[in-house]
């Protein structure tokens, strides 16, 4: 399990001056039909760092992963790649979208699927090579995909399709790993597993992670930085610096408390003395089990 | 042997014609019936039949060859496709239904037209279920060239299809153009398409372009192979089964022969059924497993 990355190495040493942030959003905005998305979003994510997107659904987590990746067009600011605009065929940032439809009876095996990161934008055929194979099965090896490499992926479960498209988009060794909701449809062992093999890529192979969720708690280990999204607007730092009463009640516009169980977080709405219940009622974020009043 | 293929059966023109110019359809339907099938976009074929069969009737109706007619207008009924939506879910379907109305119509006043303008009374079984046995032999090398173009864009779109087909979010994050790639890949179902309906007639021409393509993605997990397989077992069919209606000309005391169009199509669907059989299912597994185990010995140190 200590495949090296070397390529992302490489380059993160080389061409990207030191201090430089892998990504900066600088000043988002967004509205789609009229409704306002994003509001004047901006935070900065260094080499090797793991963040976390955290927002209610609707928060707009996905489109800002889209405007990162340039596949939406913001209404304004601008999102600087290691320093730089972004260019339009780009293998810097890696990208595990939420939902892929593979059927069980498509014809693309594991390695099929990671092999297309490696080269899936350029025209033509790909030629078997020595090469290329070995590039392929030390990706399957890094992400612990091994033992199913040769089955059709839309035979495979979630967890393990998860792996298989982080290899995907590992194989062209980017600097910045974009995931959205990968956690969203795993159960708790095997997101956990997720998480740890994320945890483990961003640090031994320097590669930043920004990673999109509804629900904080099982980030909380392994975050080095949190990107909070409410209202369409951003908050970022440090989870103790943004996952508390006075941030999250300035985004939320109204007052919410922040709860810690057991090293849990759990945010409620509505707590203060002086103001009538949420009309929304309990838990903003957290747990969804407990439901406080 | 004789009961089996009838005396002059490859010394006959028209037999020889017919099994050169199946064989090239089928391999063409094949390759591109693959992508089809992995893309589900079998109805978007259907569609680019009945456009089709308007092409080739039109074709006849001012002489031209139905081949130019066939390909023409489902190059036309492609792109008209792509314009309504075809990129998006619900578009495709809606762009589809739309297209495939329309064409339907129009063919329905063309062949019309063809029959009753008395010229060419044999046109509506000629467009609709083909006359591969009647095809002069100066169509093969044009047919040759269509096939070569098809081929050839399924060849140079292969990687960033297979990519866009398999999620389009990551192709667009790449910077692959997704709607071209949707537009290059209907071209070619558009010339695969308008060639079968040359071999087996318009109407059935998605029979070709799904059965063997169909069966192939049953029988194998690779792409690779299950393209070959597609080629294959579209040839095997469109032979067996211009040797059974061949063959058909001495089954009743008529000598009428039953239609060759029939045959192949039956074949492909006899073919599709064979393979979802438990033994079918048991031998490709088992090489899988063959493979599998095979290449996991290969990897152990």
């Amino acid at each position: 399990m200590t495949t090296s990355l070397r390529g992302a190495e490489e380059r993160t040493s080389s061409d990207v001056a030191p201090g430089t942030a892998v990504l900066e959003v600088d000043g988002i905005s967004v509205s789609l039909g009229g409704r306002q998305i994003l509001d004047t979003v901006g935070f900065r994510v260094q080499p090797g760092e793991f963040t976390g997107l955290i927002g209610s659904n609707g928060a707009g987590k996905t489109t800002l992963l889209r405007v990162i990746l340039g596949l939406q067009a913001p209404g304004s600011g601008r999102v600087l790649l290691a320093g730089r605009p972004r260019r339009r065929r780009n293998s810097s940032i890696g990208y595990v979208p939420q939902k892929i439809l593979l059927d069980p009876d498509m014809p693309m095996r594991a390695r099929d699927i990671v092999g297309l990161g490696l080269d899936g934008q350029r025209l033509g055929i790909p030629l078997p090579s020595a090469r290329r194979r070995a590039a392929v099965d030390e990706m399957l090896a890094a992400v612990g995909a091994e033992r199913f490499a040769d089955a059709r992926v839309g035979t495979l479960s979630g967890g393990e399709q998860q792996r298989v498209l982080i290899a995907h988009a590992l194989i062209a060794r980017p600097r910045l790993l974009l995931l959205d909701e990968p956690l969203a449809n795993l159960d708790l062992r095997s997101g956990q597993a997720v998480i740890a093999l994320l945890h483990r890529i961003a640090i031994d192979h320097q590669i930043a992670i920004l990673l999109s969720a509804h629900e904080m708690n099982p980030l909380l280990p392994v975050m080095d930085r949190v990107v909070y999204l409410a209202e369409g607007r951003a908050a970022s730092g440090t989870t103790d610096e943004v996952i508390c009463t006075e941030v999250l009640s300035g985004l939320y516009g109204h007052h919410v408390d922040v709860l810690h169980v057991h090293g849990r977080v759990i945010v409620v709405a509505g707590g203060a003395p002086d103001q009538a219940p949420h009309p929304l009622g309990a838990v903003v974020d957290g747990d969804p089990i407990i439901h406080l009043r | 042997m004789h009961w089996v293929i009838e005396p002059g059966f490859f010394s006959s023109q028209p037999v020889h014609t017919a099994l050169v110019l199946g064989s090239v359809v089928a391999v063409v339907s094949g390759i591109v019936g693959v992508f089809t099938v992995l893309r589900a976009q079998s109805f978007a074929g259907h569609a680019l039949t009945d456009v089709s069969t308007a092409g080739g009737s039109g074709a006849l109706l001012v002489g031209l060859s139905p081949l130019l007619g066939f390909v023409g207008f489902g190059l036309l009924g492609a792109g008209a496709m792509d314009a309504i939506g075809v990129q998006r879910v619900r578009g495709r379907d809606l762009a589809t239904g739309v297209v495939l109305g329309a064409a339907t119509g129009l063919a329905a006043l063309f062949l019309y037209l063809d029959t009753t303008s008395g010229a060419t009374t044999g046109a509506t079984q000629t467009i609709l279920f083909g006359s591969i046995f009647t095809i002069d032999r100066s169509t093969i090398p044009i047919v040759i060239a269509f096939s070569l173009v098809a081929v050839g864009l399924i060849g140079l779109l292969y990687r960033p299809l297979l990519l866009a087909s398999t999620s389009a979010e990551i192709a667009a994050s790449r910077g692959v153009p997704v709607r071209l790639m949707g537009l290059g890949f209907m071209a070619a179902m558009a010339i695969a398409v308008g060639l079968s309906a040359l071999a087996i007639g318009a109407i059935l021409s998605t029979a070709l372009l799904i059965g063997p393509a169909a069966t192939a993605l049953r029988l194998t997990k690779r792409i690779g192979a299950a393209i070959g397989a597609a080629a294959l077992i579209g040839v095997v069919e469109t032979w067996l089964g211009v040797l059974l209606a061949y063959d058909s000309f001495d089954w009743g005391s008529g000598h009428a022969g039953l239609p060759v169009s029939s045959f192949i199509v039956l074949l492909t669907f006899a073919g599709y059924l064979t393979s979802g059989l438990p033994w079918a299912r048991r031998l490709s597994g088992r090489r899988t497993e063959l493979v599998g185990a095979i290449s996991g010995a290969a990897q152990r140190p």
